[in-house]
């Protein structure tokens, strides 16, 4: 009876994954000064601008706790939401797909696009694809993808991977990024300064004939709206218009978790969005459409509503608020270890705390090395306090931390130094009489740390401490035996 | 009030000082301090390190040693351990399947304070130099600790406290609310990151010439002030309630 | 079994544990009460900053700064339904081209024209948002989208100051396209900087009486 397990959450794959231990990527990375000077310079201009426009909103923790039931809701009714979406998107002329995951989704793209006989598409920025690796894989097939937004071009151009989920190329600076387009942007003008605005237009006229002539575009989706089967994209540069309107065919590919119960909730999300991830009181366009519209943009219009390990998210009870995720990025920007290590290391198409906990609930923690994640996080709480839906972020760490030792628990043959360090001090700080008696030890830390009253060196996993901190020379005696000496004999 | 002193680990081991201050302080406030002896631990570090079955007995020692109607309120030295018993408790129980267990942690948590929020909130401290007699005559600075400030939302009553003590010059730290880079085992595992965060704190907390920086976590303080020691920097750090218990007849030495 | 029985399947499974649904709270502002010269102000502020320009006329005054604003313009493209008495001052040198049914403009043709003028449907004061909706007097998307310079009517009456106030005003299946100053990037190093794929200036005219 395999049926049985064939309703079972899967877990997702694609660019999910770490690609190397957390700790080792950040060291190589923390070595990038330039690249730490653009993510420092970035992160901390955001910071000010979403702290401004958040600061002119009096009800913006109502719209936060709003947004966050709003998401439980969905979630909890995810079901019977998608099929509604489905019956009314597809009443109104589009076409509903749905994929398990990330190669059965590629694969209908793929047939989509080549039965419009086209080998070209433009695409607007879109993570469910870049999760799921599209443009590597309509590659393989023939077809050539064009990213359309500034900041994919960039790193389309630069050869290079996203390192931010809303600005991609975050960790080039103005410079790099004239660089890059004089070396690949054909016909590019050789004089092209570092300008943003100038390099904002050489943007413009290197796409603009793709936009053009283009009969085929891809898009993500930031939202879809079950009870009229609307779907929304949210957007800069006008580059999303240009897909979402010009071409004849559209493919949108979305994961399942984007739908929203009611179309008022918009004014929930269109409040919370702009300003927590541009930093702005409105992003300058968002397009909304439903199914097909007769003699306005396409008239071969799709959707691929995406699994790929959303429903494994799902099935953890206390990680699935990951899943209300809107995509918004101030996580990142105020992630203290996120501005120092930078996108890349973290691997997986989603970086920063909420890539910490979104990928491994998505893949699983024990697939494929997940388990480096939960721990990219000193557990400071900036993300939770900007999450404009309120995901518990640090909570979520700390139970997938929880889940990785557990998996691990079966396939340690020998302890590690983490694990008898824990058993011991589950069993020193379990008991007041335990901790007691191990504190009269402490005048033999004072005997190490010597006439300098410091200890400069730790061994083993404590040697990480003494990497670049000093250990204070412990007390005589501790606070319990003074009480003893002080307090209880008089 | 009876008012019952969980020191903490790192402190009972590590900063008597700083519980000594404590009692000192709410005796002073004509208060009754108790220490229940079976006290050690939060649990703290076994949770956040993913140890939830290690960190099970820790925090069933704490619940126990404080599900007593032996006081009125309990305070600790420490904005992390008790956002930790706040809400870390509760939320282990209910994941462990022990729903009386978390019962209890939610009613120890409720009558768990910060010092500062005691102070604050219960005693109706607003002028340490008036109320308190404290007396520090020299520049500090302040570093609000992360679980302090955003898990018990402290805001500012740390930094209050401290700018009413008798003699003090506080200097405002640049880029305060960014973490120190601790985070428990976050120091290990990842040293590097941890080490790159400690190292502005360290500049920014040099930069504004204070002789320390105060704090109401030892574990931060113990994190920061071993990063001043090994680049040698001037600056020492010192606990909020120390500052708080020092005197003008028996002042606190850096 | 298909692709969606599955992921359906999934779902429940995942859902064993029946989370309970709660009530949604909806604390948040729903209406205002500002006065018509006080949405006026704060809708010019925003659009401001957003480098559009910006203009507080009467409606009787259209023709003429209609006429002002795309002065140097060779060609002008609008939806059929946008009052034609609008573009009576246009200089005689500039093409007018209706966009209509059973003549619509192709994408070259809307690439060759300079400038388009639509109407709008409703504004938000606080965000700074026109919203158009694809009524005959704001027209297709892709008029409102490849001339580079788009002149954009508001009628004061339809200026709120909130996006819930909005919502009512709108008709969700339409194709919406929501425009908050002209098209604009924060991709180099988050500055914002103005003017890529979509029109790089905005014009709008905020007319009382309309």
């Amino acid at each position: 009876m395999t049926q049985v397990f064939l309703g079972m959450p899967a877990p997702g794959h694609g660019n999910l994954f770490e690609e190397e231990p957390f700790p080792q990527a950040a060291h190589r990375e923390l070595g990038n000064t330039q690249m730490r000077k653009n993510l420092r310079h970035a992160t901390h201009t955001i910071r000010d601008k979403r702290l401004k426009v958040v600061g002119e909103l009096p009800d913006w923790d109502d719209l936060r706790d709003s947004g966050s039931a709003i998401k439980n809701n969905a979630m909890a009714n995810i079901e019977e939401l998608l099929l509604q979406f489905e019956k009314n998107f597809t009443a109104r002329g589009g076409i509903v797909h749905w994929a398990r995951d990330a190669s059965e989704a590629n694969k209908i793209v793929t047939e989509l696009v080549k039965a419009t006989g086209s080998t070209e598409v433009v695409k607007v920025k879109s993570m469910a694809t870049q999760e799921i690796g599209l443009n590597e894989h309509l590659e393989t097939e023939g077809i050539e993808a064009f990213e359309t937004d500034l900041a994919e071009l960039i790193v389309q151009l630069g050869h290079d991977k996203p390192s931010h989920i809303l600005v991609p190329a975050i960790h080039k600076n103005r410079t790099q990024v004239r660089d890059i387009f004089l070396k690949e942007m054909p016909g590019v003008d050789p004089t092209l300064t570092d300008e943003p605005a100038k390099l904002a237009e050489a943007a413009r006229s290197h796409l603009r004939k793709k936009f053009l002539a283009s009969k085929v575009a891809i898009s993500g989706a930031n939202f879809a709206l079950a009870d009229t089967g609307t779907l929304g994209v949210v957007e800069s540069e006008g580059n999303g218009r240009m897909c979402l309107t010009l071409p004849e065919t559209l493919i949108t590919v979305m994961g399942i978790e984007k739908v929203l119960p009611q179309w008022e909730d918009l004014e929930v999300f269109m409040q919370l969005l702009p300003r927590s991830s541009t930093g702005e009181r409105m992003n300058p366009y968002t397009s909304l459409w439903t199914g097909v519209t007769e003699d306005d943009g396409p008239q071969n219009v799709h959707i691929v509503l995406l699994d790929n390990g959303r429903t494994r998210a799902l099935s953890d009870r206390f990680g699935r608020t990951a899943l209300n995720c809107i995509r918004c990025s101030a996580c990142m920007n105020v992630c203290p270890v996120y501005e120092r290590t930078g996108g890349h290391a973290y691997g997986s198409t989603y970086p920063g705390p909420i890539g910490a906990i979104l990928s491994p609930l998505m893949t699983g923690i024990e697939a494929e090395d997940n388990g480096s994640l939960p721990y990219a996080s000193s557990l400071c709480g900036a993300c939770y306090d900007a999450c404009p839906v309120k995901i518990n972020i640090p909570e979520i760490l700390v139970h997938l931390r929880g889940e990785d030792v557990d998996a691990k628990r079966d396939t340690h043959k020998l302890p590690t130094q983490m694990d008898l360090l824990m058993k011991g001090g589950s069993w020193a700080l379990g008991k007041g009489k335990n901790i007691g008696l191990l504190e009269k030890a402490l005048p033999l830390g004072r005997l190490m740390a010597g006439k300098n009253k410091k200890i400069k060196k730790l061994p083993g996993i404590a040697a990480g401490w003494t990497q670049s901190r000093d250990v204070p020379a412990p007390p005589n005696k501790s606070f319990r035996d003074w009480w003893s000496d002080e307090k209880e004999s008089k | 009030m009876r008012i019952a002193l969980f020191a903490t680990c790192i402190v009972d081991a590590m900063y008597p000082e700083t519980a000594k201050s404590t009692v000192k302080i709410l005796e002073r406030l004509g208060h009754e301090v108790v220490f229940p002896k079976a006290q050690a631990c939060c649990g703290q570090m076994h949770i956040n390190s993913g140890y939830m079955s290690e960190a099970l007995p820790v925090v069933e020692n704490h619940i126990n040693a404080f599900d007593t109607d032996d006081y009125d309120v309990a305070v600790a030295p420490s904005g992390s351990c008790v956002a930790s018993v706040k809400h870390q408790h509760p939320r282990l129980a209910e994941r462990l399947g022990k729903p009386e267990l978390k019962e209890r942690a939610v009613a120890v948590g409720k009558r768990t304070y910060e010092l500062s929020q005691l102070l604050v909130d219960v005693l109706g401290i607003t002028d340490a130099a008036q109320q308190l007699g404290s007396y520090f005559p020299d520049t500090i600075t302040y570093h609000p600790s992360c679980h302090g400030m955003r898990s018990l939302q402290l805001g500012d009553r740390q930094l209050d406290l401290l700018k009413t003590v008798g003699g003090i010059n506080v200097e405002i730290l640049p880029e305060a609310d960014q973490c120190c880079g601790f985070g428990g085992t976050f120091s290990i595992k990842n040293a590097d990151v941890s080490s790159a965060m400690l190292e502005d704190k360290v500049k920014n907390i040099c930069s504004t010439g204070a002789s320390a920086c105060a704090g109401g976590d030892a574990s931060c303080l113990m994190h920061i002030g071993g990063g001043l020691s090994r680049t040698g920097a001037k600056p020492k750090t010192l606990h909020l309630a120390d500052i708080l218990a020092s005197t003008m007849e028996e002042t606190v030495t850096l | 079994m298909s692709a969606k029985e599955e992921i359906l399947g999934r779902i429940r499974s995942a859902l064993s544990d029946a989370p309970v649904a709660e009530q949604t709270p909806r604390e948040y502002r729903k209406s205002s009460e500002m006065s018509e010269e006080e949405l006026i102000e704060m809708l010019v502020d925003r659009l401001v900053d957003y480098k559009a320009g910006v203009e507080v006329i009467e409606s009787a005054q259209i023709p003429k700064f209609v006429a002002a604003k795309l002065k140097d313009a060779n060609s002008v493209v609008y939806p059929h339904g946008l009052e034609q008495q609008w573009l009576s001052q246009l200089p005689k040198g500039i093409t007018q081209i209706a966009d209509a049914p059973g003549a619509r403009l192709s994408v070259a043709q809307l690439d060759a024209t300079s400038a388009v003028v639509t109407s709008s449907q409703v504004s938000i004061a606080e965000s700074g948002t026109i919203i158009l909706d694809g009524e005959p007097n704001q027209g297709r998307r892709a008029i409102s989208l490849v001339p580079d310079h788009h002149l954009c009517i508001v009628p004061v009456s339809s200026i709120v100051q909130l996006l819930p106030e909005a919502m009512p005003r709108l008709t969700i299946t339409r194709p919406l396209t929501w425009i908050s100053g002209p098209s604009a990037t924060s991709d180099i190093e988050l500055e914002r900087v103005e003017g890529v794929h979509g029109p790089r200036t905005l014009d709008v005219l905020l007319v009382r009486g309309l």
